[in-house]
């Protein structure tokens, strides 16, 4: 039972949504892109989604500067 | 010089189309890299004017200074390759269309400023066009500490990145760092179009 977040592997937790995930990895930053198994989840859905068991999830942050 | 693979990659390139979102610091310079590189075609979206502070980076010149800034690059792009077709969109790229230029592209080039547009964009375009191949760049203010500067790659998303660096907003945007991420993010749409060099 667990999940794989950005090549870490950590504790599957049941009923686990996107939103509580990214508090329990402590990413802070307020913009992130989020993609489970290869399929993106909009922000507007990270405190919908449940995370699945064995799922590969990647976080990514950007910063400013262009 | 290897005639033989540079006609192979002048073939290759001039039937590739590579589409820019922001033509500022990192779309500017990544641009020209990619017409001198011999691209057949670009897609160029922003939606500034040229100003004269943009000068200390971006890929403009003093008498360009009001100018919109996608006609200014096709202008500048046109001085070192008359021979690539452009497609300029003077516009805000907002979300729920922000794909929409970029249908013909072979590669999307992310070369926006604010972590919301970036991170914004990146949402979009892999969740309506998730087979293209996205170039974005994070990470670009300050200087020096090139050997920071990475590739990562998260399916058909790559992002030049310096995961240390500070958001633009606390730091400064200087030339050599913005040159050389946008020519890193160059560097990987032809690696991308061409295969690796082996």
């Amino acid at each position: 039972m667990s999940i794989e977040v950005n090549g870490r592997k950590v504790d599957w937790v049941k009923d686990e949504t996107i939103q509580h995930l990214l508090r329990r990895m402590r990413y802070t930053f307020p913009l992130v892109v989020v993609k489970i198994d290869e399929k993106v989840v909009p922000r507007d859905n990270f405190s919908e989604i449940i995370v699945p068991d064995n799922s590969k999830i990647s976080v990514i942050h950007m910063i400013s500067g262009g | 010089m290897n005639i033989e693979k540079a006609e192979k990659i002048r073939k290759k390139l001039k039937e590739s189309c590579v589409g820019i979102a922001g033509v500022g610091g990192l779309g500017s310079n990544a641009a020209i890299s990619l017409a001198r590189a011999g691209i057949g075609r670009l897609i160029l979206v922003d939606f500034d004017s040229v100003e004269e502070n943009n000068l200390t980076r971006q890929y403009y010149f003093r008498d360009q200074i009001g100018k919109v800034k996608v006609e200014a690059l096709k202008e500048n792009i046109n001085k070192v390759n008359p021979w690539l077709k452009i497609d300029i969109f003077n516009q805000k790229l907002t979300v729920g269309s922000m794909d929409e230029p970029f249908h013909d592209a072979d590669v999307i080039v992310e070369a926006l400023d604010s972590a919301l547009a970036k991170t914004s964009f990146i949402e979009e375009i892999m969740q309506k066009l998730p087979d293209k191949p996205l170039v974005a760049c994070s990470g670009v203010a300050g200087y020096g500490n090139s050997d920071r500067i990475e590739t990562k790659r998260i399916g058909n998303l790559y992002i030049c990145q310096d995961e240390q660096a500070r958001s633009s907003d606390d730091d400064v945007l200087m030339a050599p760092r913005v040159a050389l991420m946008a020519n890193w993010e160059a560097n990987i749409v032809l690696e991308l179009l061409l295969g690796e060099d082996k």
